[in-house]
């Protein structure tokens, strides 16, 4: 993992100084509300329904077992003793006092971490794949370039008042756990001809009202050029990006707009002039970066083989592990979504538990992912069993990862004050509905997003199945979509029609996966059912 | 047009008006124009010699379109006074420093002392700029690479 030297720690502290300095100014009535305003949300600092809610940077959803213990720390003493684990692979705690909010950020800065750029119109935290340097398929660790864009993009001087927010994936394997394609930026390390690594652009895409897939805008940039091309994607959006209305706003109205050929020749202009000015780190630094980020010391004789005759081991083995690099080690997903729950919420205690399970068994390392759950990525497969008794014992061992309970939701109209429609309930019914675990397995992978609003923190454009809340004349009314898909089949789901009340919903799911097990075709998922029969079966079962 | 309440030059301040960019591309002798958040830096670079002053207008603190003008001025060499005028706040002036802006001429009137705890707060920089400061990457090679 990367660690801070004397300067990434200044910087922290620096910034810990300034917001203690801006809210004692606040609390005082020396800046008002509408001043404060921008200085807070470049700490993260939202204002949300109830209370205050700050969102923590964990870059590149990688932690160490102390950074994941002042998670908890944080939960315990200044929150309702839990926190939600969001899409980006961060964490967000709902119950925030003011005056509190300078003393987390110091606590925060004595483990390396912070809340810098988790809000406002600037370079968001940089998201990846949660197998990064663990998984069989990738072609290097992406987690260096992330880093390096970390670092590149905090405190930006030119692009910290962006037209809109903007965000950055940087993924190294052809299976896309990360979205990458949704976001400003989509970044693929690949090799070129010459065997070189560097990075395959992808710009433009993105969620919210207006979805759209980035495309490809360049196949190689070198090690040595990356924030010279960044710098220029980014120039072109923060000049002519849409600032007229922020709905228009997104880097993706941008290049939709100009045309993504237009777009590229702007970019190449601006990146030729970049070339010119020396503005890219040395490959050294990269090499620096990447030295942090070796294979931890594997045990070369570990068994491959795991005694499976504990059926729910077994059940939870096959579900929730994933295939290592390394032979004798697996990587492990621990689900935040037990039957009923909240998804991606975790207690302190149960993210105290996290951080010991990563601490003994899988180097001091621990992942967010983007749907929401924890990731354990080097364990040995014969400590498999110790750590699943462990997880539970705490309520955390569904073995549901990436069927219908493993579901994305965002805070909704529960918590946030953009929502139209709660999430929340929404998600629990839908999985009291199918909680039983033959059931699931048998409908198999199955990614059902929520949002509580258009603005689709809960990737709903990106579920196979999805759910978007809205307000109808008051009531709260649910929309469902079909055929999306954040991963490297990368697709928008459609709107099958008239939306549903509450429970209308959670019966709308039931008729749709009826359909799916009438139709499917052997091993075929739920979305590749419905791309092979379209839209109307469904429809017709929905509405008909 | 506004005085600069904040100038990090040591030459005279130039007398004349800034002028409209049309009015520049038009008429041309003028030595001092007022470029809108809007309008294209690139169309100076053909001056760049003669100008001594170049104002940048920012409507509200948001636009940051005036920072990517600025840093593509001083990137083809422009030497002249850059000024920031309009919605331009203590918690901007840092960054607008870093993009290479030498006087400021805000609305409202900044403090001496603030804007200098601010000019002074944070120890690094991560970016190379046009201001020319070492970004963290370049200290941190420096002694290999010298």
């Amino acid at each position: 993992m990367y660690q801070y030297d004397q300067y990434d720690q200044a910087m922290v502290d620096a910034r810990v100084a300034e917001f203690r300095d801006q809210t004692e100014r606040r609390i005082k009535g020396e800046l008002t509300e509408d001043q404060f305003k921008p200085l807070r949300l470049m700490n993260g600092l939202y204002l949300q329904l109830h209370a205050y809610m700050l969102r923590v940077a964990i870059p590149y959803g990688t932690l160490s077992s102390a950074q994941m213990r002042m998670l908890a720390h944080i939960a315990r003493k200044y929150d309702k003793d839990y926190g939600h684990f969001t899409t980006r692979q961060n964490i967000q705690y709902n119950w925030i006092k003011l005056e509190d909010a300078p003393d987390i950020l110091a606590d925060l800065a004595t483990v390396e971490m912070h809340a810098i750029q988790t809000s406002g119109n600037c370079i968001r935290n940089i998201s990846s794949d949660q197998f990064a340097g663990a998984a069989a398929d990738e072609i290097a660790d992406p987690r260096p370039w992330a880093e390096l864009l970390r670092q590149w993009s905090s405190f930006h001087p030119e692009f910290s008042y962006l037209p809109r927010k903007f965000k950055i994936a940087v993924i190294a394997s052809d299976e896309d756990r990360a979205a990458m394609r949704l976001h400003d930026i989509g970044i693929q390390l690949v090799h070129n001809d010459a065997g070189e690594l560097g990075a395959k652009f992808f710009v433009g895409g993105g969620m919210g009202r207006t979805p759209m897939v980035a495309p490809e805008i360049r196949d190689f940039v070198p090690a040595d050029e990356l924030i010279h091309y960044a710098e220029a994607c980014l120039r072109v959006y923060n000049r002519y990006g849409r600032r007229d209305n922020k709905y228009k706003a997104r880097i993706k109205i941008l290049v939709h707009e100009l045309g993504k050929d237009e777009y590229i020749r702007q970019v190449e202009e601006e990146f030729a002039h970049m070339r010119t000015l020396g503005l890219n780190p040395p490959v050294e630094e990269l090499a620096r970066i990447s030295a942090y980020f070796t294979d931890p010391a594997f045990d070369a004789s570990a068994p491959d083989t795991v005694d499976l005759s504990d059926p729910d081991f077994r059940i939870w083995v096959e579900q929730n592990t994933h295939a290592h690099k390394q032979p004798g080690y697996a990587i492990v997903n621990i689900s935040l979504k037990p039957v009923g729950g909240i998804p991606g919420d975790a207690s302190s205690g149960q993210i105290d538990l996290m951080a010991d399970l990563a601490e003994t068994y899988s180097f001091d390392e621990l992942r967010v992912t983007h749907a929401q759950n924890i990731v354990l990525p080097h364990v040995r497969k014969a400590d498999l069993y110790a750590i699943w008794q462990k997880l539970d014992e705490a309520g955390l061992a569904a073995a549901n990862l990436d069927l219908i309970g493993d579901m994305i939701a965002c805070p909704g109209l529960d918590y946030c004050s953009l929502a139209n429609a709660r999430s929340i309930p929404v998600a629990q019914k839908i999985s009291q509905r199918f909680a039983d675990q033959q059931r699931q397995k048998e409908l198999g992978e199955l990614k059902l997003k929520i949002s509580g609003c258009i603005n689709a923190c809960g990737h709903h454009h990106a579920g196979h199945i999805g759910i978007l809340g809205v307000d109808r004349k008051g009531t709260e009314n649910y929309q469902l979509l079909l055929g999306g898909s954040g991963a490297e089949d990368v697709s928008l789901g459609k709107i099958t029609g008239p939306g549903f009340d509450e429970d209308g919903i959670v019966d709308a799911i039931e008729k749709v996966t009826s359909i799916y097990l009438e139709s499917r075709e052997e091993g075929e998922r739920f979305v590749d059912t419905y791309r092979r029969i379209g839209m109307d079966p469904f429809k017709e079962a929905l509405y008909g | 047009m506004a005085d600069p309440h904040l100038r990090f030059r040591d030459d005279e301040p130039t007398e004349e008006p800034a002028v409209t960019l049309d009015a520049f591309l038009e008429q041309s002798n003028a030595t001092a124009v007022r470029l809108e958040s809007d309008e294209d830096a690139r169309l100076l670079l053909p001056y760049l010699d003669r100008l001594s002053l170049i104002e940048i207008g920012f409507p509200v603190f948001g636009d940051g379109r005036g920072y990517s003008a600025a840093q593509i001025l001083r990137e083809s060499g422009y030497a002249g006074e850059l000024r920031a005028q309009g919605d331009v706040l203590v918690d901007q002036l840092a960054y607008l420093r870093r993009c290479g802006f030498d006087s400021f001429a805000p609305e409202h009137a900044i403090a001496p002392e603030a804007a200098k705890a601010a000019l002074e707060r944070y120890p690094q920089v991560y970016q190379a700029t046009s201001e020319g400061r070492s970004p963290v990457w370049a200290l941190r090679h420096a002694g290999k690479t010298a």
